[in-house]
Formats: structure tokens, C-alpha cells, sequence
């Protein structure tokens, strides 16, 4: 559990942070989203503390982070950033194995972790470890980043953006791949990102950030139902508003009984995708099958659409 | 086929045609003062000899004119630089009147300028070749062997400056080492110097512009002047400081050449440094820091190598610098190169000023060379990121 209480950072005269209070719950997502300049980049930095705090706490299961050092803390906690930050100079294997090596594991310990998380995110161990950063696409930079911020099972991980400069097909990937991780680890993220689809797609609670102020911080469906702010409504963006609010729940949720013609919806897939696929086919129905591929029940373009207006 | 010209080559067939065919080959002189009479390649050479090197010439010089292919245009060079580099000894044999021993034979404008062409030719080839550093080094080892054996061959024995040699062969060697002591120790005390500060530089702000224009200034001080103005402080630290005359430290000789080209030194290395770190991606740096390295792990482990290619480049710079410097030490009696350059200036003897000066300009090359391959080495290893 990560408590942020009444953090502030100011530098001369200008207030980046201000009185900034927050409680992420183990094991969660959350999302701080705002625009460039909002504060969200410096408040995050603040829970590792490569920014101090002008003033306020910030604790970390109960400890105060300013208990450790700087640098010590900073090994307990991955960090991930936008253009991932590989070391150039170094290996993949040995770009993963950074923190290890700073807390001094033996060498089969790290050695095993780094094939581990290297297996996990389908990069070879033998045809990548010796690899340099720069002979990688993009995608695998990325995943080479996050994998290196998780190499010392951090309990909590901080991402700065970590999509950013991926292409939206990569970035697709990156978000599921990370979601998964989520799951099997239990880590507590803390993202930063100024794209709400992002923010909404990903984050178990949303913070919204305001020149330097968190405006609202809610789950997803409460931002979009019910905007805190004139700015928190603009960021949603009107328009977008209904389909983001379907892509939070799955065809499952959604199915009706009856039976339909046409190529069957998986029920995993968001209620987003099967009305688009709706739409598109033209029909006004569609099936949808489960995981083991057995029909569910059918997919409405009515019913999906009424699940798309504002929550009353 | 079509024949089709080569830029370059044009160039080099035209001052191939003039220096061959219109320029002085060797110069021959009664003594070493008195000035030459020009000798021809047909004069200079035994009958059959000079016809044939002429025919070398015009050979290697029409297939650098046409586009050729590399290995036949290496070979030309390779070539004709060799027959001019064993028929100049040959031409000093076959000038010099038997046993005389005031005349001397010197290679004349003609000579050099072939030389150049080949070598601009050869320099082509090599690096159209693309070549490795290591075969670079490999090259440079090569050439080096080759004029080492001309030289023990003693083939070169009536040239004149090989007579000058002969004449000097203790002192030449002892003001070698003196100049290569001078260059190596300046750059080393620089180094040891000059990194700290550039990392001091780097990592202050508030210091930087302040060092690097002082340093700045510096470098625009002439050397002479400099060796000036440092006469009255260490002529002082001479006398007042104990221990520091027996260390040689004196107003004039090595030690204030040694700190001119110290401080020389300093400017290329601080501010490379300060370039080279600089250059860090900001990310490697922010992660670096994000993931727990401390402001030592962080500098040795991820800053340092990062920049080491850019410093290697101001290490290069200054001991190519210094080795062509550390030639005036001799003016404040610093010993050095310098040496047979000043007493051959001042006895108008050319051939004792190319004693002093061929050294130094094949000192500065090879380490060029060879710096220039350890900096292609370490920078392809660790390759800059380009996000």
C-alpha cells in the first residue's frame, strides 16, 4: 500500500506539486493522467524520491520513505521510463540484471532470474542476452526496460510513460503484456500517462492531475460517468466518452439469451470491439462464444448501446 | 570496355607528369651548405634504372588517371611508392663521387611530390578499402617495418639525412626519448588532470563556463610566450621551494616546456570530458539513477564508458598536438626533435632540419593512426542509442 499525504513540491516560487493526497491499494493499477506541466511526472518521482518533497509524506506499507537512503530505497522499487533508458554499453542480460547486481545477488540467482523474465517476455535468452540495446526493435527495448524494472520483484513498480514511443500496434501489446504480469506477480503499479485510453484501458483507479493539483481520483467508470471538473470532462473528450466507457466491460457482461448468425464474438473481447464489429457487419446481432469456444448467447446493438449511456 | 576517368586520379597524374617529368628528383651539393644543383630522375639515377623508374611512374599514374579496380590501384601505389622509396638511396649512391664524404645528396621537390601523389593515392584506396581499425594498425605496422628494414639496409646510407644521422646517431636517440618523454607525460599529467575537472565541470554548472574559457584562454597564448611567461614563476618555485631544483625544475629546459604543454593538454581533455558526459542519454542517466546506482556507481558504471569515446578523442587530439609542439621545447632548452630542427635552421642546413622534423610528423601520424583506431574500437563496442 503506497499513502501519499498532503505532498507538495515547490521550486522558488512555482508549486509543481500541491497538497497532493492519495492511497493506492496493493496489488492495483493506478493511473495518474494529466497534461504536460500537470505535476504527474514530478509526483511520481517523489515516491522514490529522485524528487524530494517540499513537504508531506509519502509511505510505503506503513514506512516512511524517507527512512532508507535514497539509492537503497530506489532498489526496492522498479522504475520504468519512456524511451526505456537501456545502458547502451550494456547487454540485455546484463541491462536486466542492473538491480540484482547493485543488491549483490550470487551470479546463479541472477543469472536464472534474468532467463526467467527474459522467457516471460518471449525474448530468448540465448539468441538475446548478449545482445546490445540498440541491435532490438523498439518493442523489445520496451519490454527489455520493464523487465529490467521487475528484475528484483519489486513489490511496486513506477512507469513514466512507459508506451510513449511506440507505435499504437507495439503499445496494444505492451499494455496486455504488462497487464498480465500484473496478475501473476501482484505488483502495485503506479503508470503516468496523458492518454486517457491509456489511463482507462489500464488503471484500476484513475488520478487526474491539474497544474499540480490531483483534480479527481476515481475508478474509471466514475471519471467517465461523473467528471470531477470542466478539465477532467475535456480530458475524457466528449466524444469518446461512451466507447471508453464500453471497453471497460467485457462481451460476457453483456451477452443476451437467443441466438444469432454470423461469425461468434469471443466473450473476453471489450463491449467496445463487439459493437464495432457490430456496426460494421451491419447485423443487429452477433453470437459469442466462451474461452472453450461454446456458444454464450448472442450480442445486441441495442442492448450494448444502452449499456453505453451516462450510469444514472 | 569503355575507359572512364577517376576524379581523384586526374589530380594525381597531373602532379605525377610535373614532378616526374619537370621537377628536380635529387638536389647534389659540394657540402651541406652550399646551395644544390637539381638533378632529374634520367640524371639522377644509373641509365637503365631512371628509364625504368619512369616507366613505373607513368604505369601507376595512368591507372590511378582511369577508374581501376581497388586492389589494381593498391598495388600501383604500393609500387611506386616502394621503387621511389629504394631508388632514392640509389640515387644518393650514384651521385656521390667516391670517397667523398662533404657531398651530400638530398631528395629534391620532385621526389616529395611524387611521394605525396602515391601516398594520396594509397590513402584513397585504403580508405575506399573501408578497412578495420585493426587492419588500419595492421597497415600502419606494415609501413613501418618497411622503412625500418630501408633503413637497416643501409641503402639509404648517402642520403643526406642519414649523413646527418650518422653524424648524430647518440643525440638523436636521447632527444627522441626526451620528446617522446615530453609528449606522453604532459598528456598523462593532463589526463590525471583533466578528467576530474571535466567531471568537476560537469557536474557544477556554476564552474564550467568559468574553467573552459580560462583554459580557452590559454590556448590562444603562443607557445613562445608562454614558455616567457612561465620563466619568473618557476624560476621562483626553483629557489624558494625545497626540493624542487634537484627535481630539474627550473626557469628554462624541460620543466617549463612540461607545464606548456600541460596546459596546452588541458583545454581538449576537460572540455571533451565535459562534451562526453554531456552526450550521456539523459534516459540511461534517469533510469540509472531510478534503479538505485549511487553518484559513483552511476559515474563509473553508465557515464564514464559512455563518454569514453568522445575523451579518447581529446586524448587524441592533444598527443598529436603535443608531439608537434613538444618540438619548440628545444628553443628553452627542453631537448626534443626540436633540436636538429633549431641547429638546422640556424646552420641553414635543410637536411638536419628534415632530421628533426621527418621524426615528429611520422610520431604524430602513427599515433593518430593508431588512437584513431582505439576510438573506432571502444565507440562500435558501445555504440551511442539514438531514441
Amino acid at each position: 500500500m503506497i499513502e501519499i499525504e498532503g505532498i507538495t513540491k515547490r521550486y522558488d516560487a512555482t508549486t509543481v506539486v500541491d497538497n497532493v493526497s492519495m492511497v493506492i491499494e496493493p496489488r492495483t493499477i493506478a493511473v495518474i493522467v494529466g497534461t504536460s506541466g500537470s505535476g504527474k511526472t514530478t509526483l511520481l518521482r517523489m515516491i522514490n524520491r529522485l524528487v524530494e518533497p517540499t513537504s508531506g509524506i509519502i509511505k510505503l506499507d506503513g514506512a516512511d520513505n524517507r527512512s532508507v537512503p535514497g539509492y537503497e530505497l530506489r532498489r526496492s522499487i522498479g522504475y520504468a521510463i519512456q524511451g526505456h533508458g537501456l545502458f547502451p554499453h550494456r547487454t540485455v542480460a546484463q541491462n536486466i540484471a542492473t538491480v540484482p547486481v547493485l543488491l549483490g545477488w550470487d551470479k546463479a540467482r541472477i543469472e536464472a532470474r534474468v532467463d526467467e523474465l527474459m522467457t516471460l517476455y518471449q525474448l530468448d535468452p540465448q539468441e538475446f542476452g548478449p545482445r546490445y540495446p540498440h541491435e532490438l526493435s523498439g518493442g523489445q527495448q520496451q519490454r527489455v526496460g520493464v523487465a529490467r524494472a521487475l528484475a528484483a520483484e519489486p513489490n511496486v513498480l513506477l512507469m513514466d510513460e512507459p508506451f510513449g514511443a511506440l507505435d499504437p500496434i507495439i503499445r496494444a501489446k505492451a499494455q496486455e503484456d504488462l497487464l498480465a504480469i500484473q496478475k501473476r506477480f501482484g505488483t502495485t503499479i503506479i503508470l503516468v500517462t496523458h492518454d486517457m485510453e491509456e489511463a482507462v484501458h489500464m488503471g484500476d483507479k484513475i488520478a487526474v492531475m491539474d497544474g499540480g493539483k490531483l483534480v479527481q481520483y476515481a475508478r474509471p467508470a466514475e471519471i467517465l460517468a461523473n467528471p470531477a471538473s470542466g478539465f477532467v470532462e475535456t480530458l475524457v473528450g466528449a466524444s469518446e466518452r461512451p466507447f471508453r466507457l464500453l471497453s471497460l466491460g467485457r462481451v460476457r457482461d453483456a451477452v443476451e439469451q437467443g441466438s444469432a448468425e454470423g461469425e461468434a464474438i469471443p466473450g473476453d473481447a471489450s463491449q467496445r470491439d463487439a459493437l464495432a464489429e457490430l456496426l460494421w457487419s451491419g447485423k443487429p446481432a452477433l453470437p459469442v462464444k466462451g474461452a472453450d469456444g461454446k456458444p454464450l448467447g448472442r450480442v445486441t446493438v441495442d442492448g450494448l448501446v444502452k449499456r453505453a449511456a451516462r450510469p444514472r | 570496355m569503355t575507359l572512364r576517368f577517376d576524379k581523384l586520379g586526374v589530380v594525381i597524374a597531373v602532379i605525377t607528369a610535373y614532378a616526374a617529368f619537370l621537377a628536380p628528383f635529387a638536389t647534389f651539393r659540394a657540402n651541406r651548405i652550399v646551395p644544390g644543383q637539381a638533378r632529374s630522375i634520367i640524371d639522377a639515377l644509373p641509365a637503365t634504372t631512371g628509364a625504368l623508374l619512369l616507366a613505373v611512374i607513368v604505369a601507376a599514374a595512368l591507372i590511378a588517371l582511369f577508374r581501376t579496380p581497388l586492389l589494381l590501384r593498391l598495388a600501383a601505389s604500393v609500387v611506386a611508392l616502394a621503387a621511389l622509396a629504394l631508388l632514392i638511396g640509389v640515387a644518393g649512391t650514384f651521385l656521390t663521387p667516391a670517397g667523398n664524404t662533404f657531398a651530400r645528396v638530398s631528395p629534391a621537390s620532385g621526389f616529395w611530390i611524387l611521394i605525396f601523389a602515391f601516398t594520396l593515392l594509397l590513402a584513397d584506396v585504403l580508405t575506399r578499402l573501408n578497412l578495420s581499425p585493426w587492419a588500419r594498425v595492421g597497415v600502419l605496422a606494415a609501413a613501418a617495418v618497411a622503412i625500418g628494414l630501408l633503413l637497416m639496409s643501409g641503402s639509404w646510407n648517402d642520403l643526406s639525412i642519414l649523413k646527418e644521422y650518422a653524424n648524430r646517431a647518440d643525440s638523436f636517440w636521447a632527444e627522441g626519448s626526451k620528446h617522446v618523454t615530453l609528449a606522453l607525460g604532459s598528456l598523462f599529467a593532463a589526463v590525471v588532470v583533466g578528467l576530474p575537472l571535466g567531471i568537476l565541470c560537469h557536474r557544477v554548472e556554476a564552474l564550467r563556463a568559468g574553467v573552459l574559457n580560462v583554459l580557452n584562454i590559454i590556448q590562444t597564448i603562443p607557445s613562445i610566450a608562454l614558455f616567457g611567461l612561465l620563466i619568473a614563476p618557476l624560476g621562483w618555485v626553483a629557489i624558494h621551494v625545497p626540493g624542487a631544483a634537484a627535481l630539474g625544475i627550473r626557469g628554462i629546459g624541460t620543466a617549463p616546456a612540461f607545464v606548456a604543454l600541460f596546459l596546452y593538454s588541458l583545454l581538449p581533455v576537460v572540455a571533451n570530458t565535459v562534451v562526453g558526459l554531456a552526450g550521456v542519454p539523459r534516459a540511461a542517466n534517469d533510469a540509472a539513477r531510478g534503479m538505485g546506482m549511487t553518484d559513483r556507481q552511476r559515474l563509473f558504471g553508465v557515464e564514464f564508458p559512455l563518454a569514453f569515446p568522445v575523451i579518447l578523442t581529446g586524448i587524441r587530439i592533444v598527443l598529436v598536438q603535443n608531439i608537434g609542439l613538444a618540438t619548440i621545447a628545444a628553443l628553452i632548452g627542453g631537448g626534443g626533435f626540436g633540436v636538429f630542427v633549431f641547429q638546422g635552421v640556424g646552420q641553414t642546413a635543410m637536411d638536419l632540419v628534415l632530421l628533426g622534423a621527418l621524426p615528429t610528423v611520422a610520431l604524430a601520424f602513427a599515433a593518430a593512426i593508431i588512437l584513431d583506431a582505439v576510438i573506432e574500437l571502444t565507440a562500435t563496442r558501445r555504440r551511442v542509442e539514438t531514441s
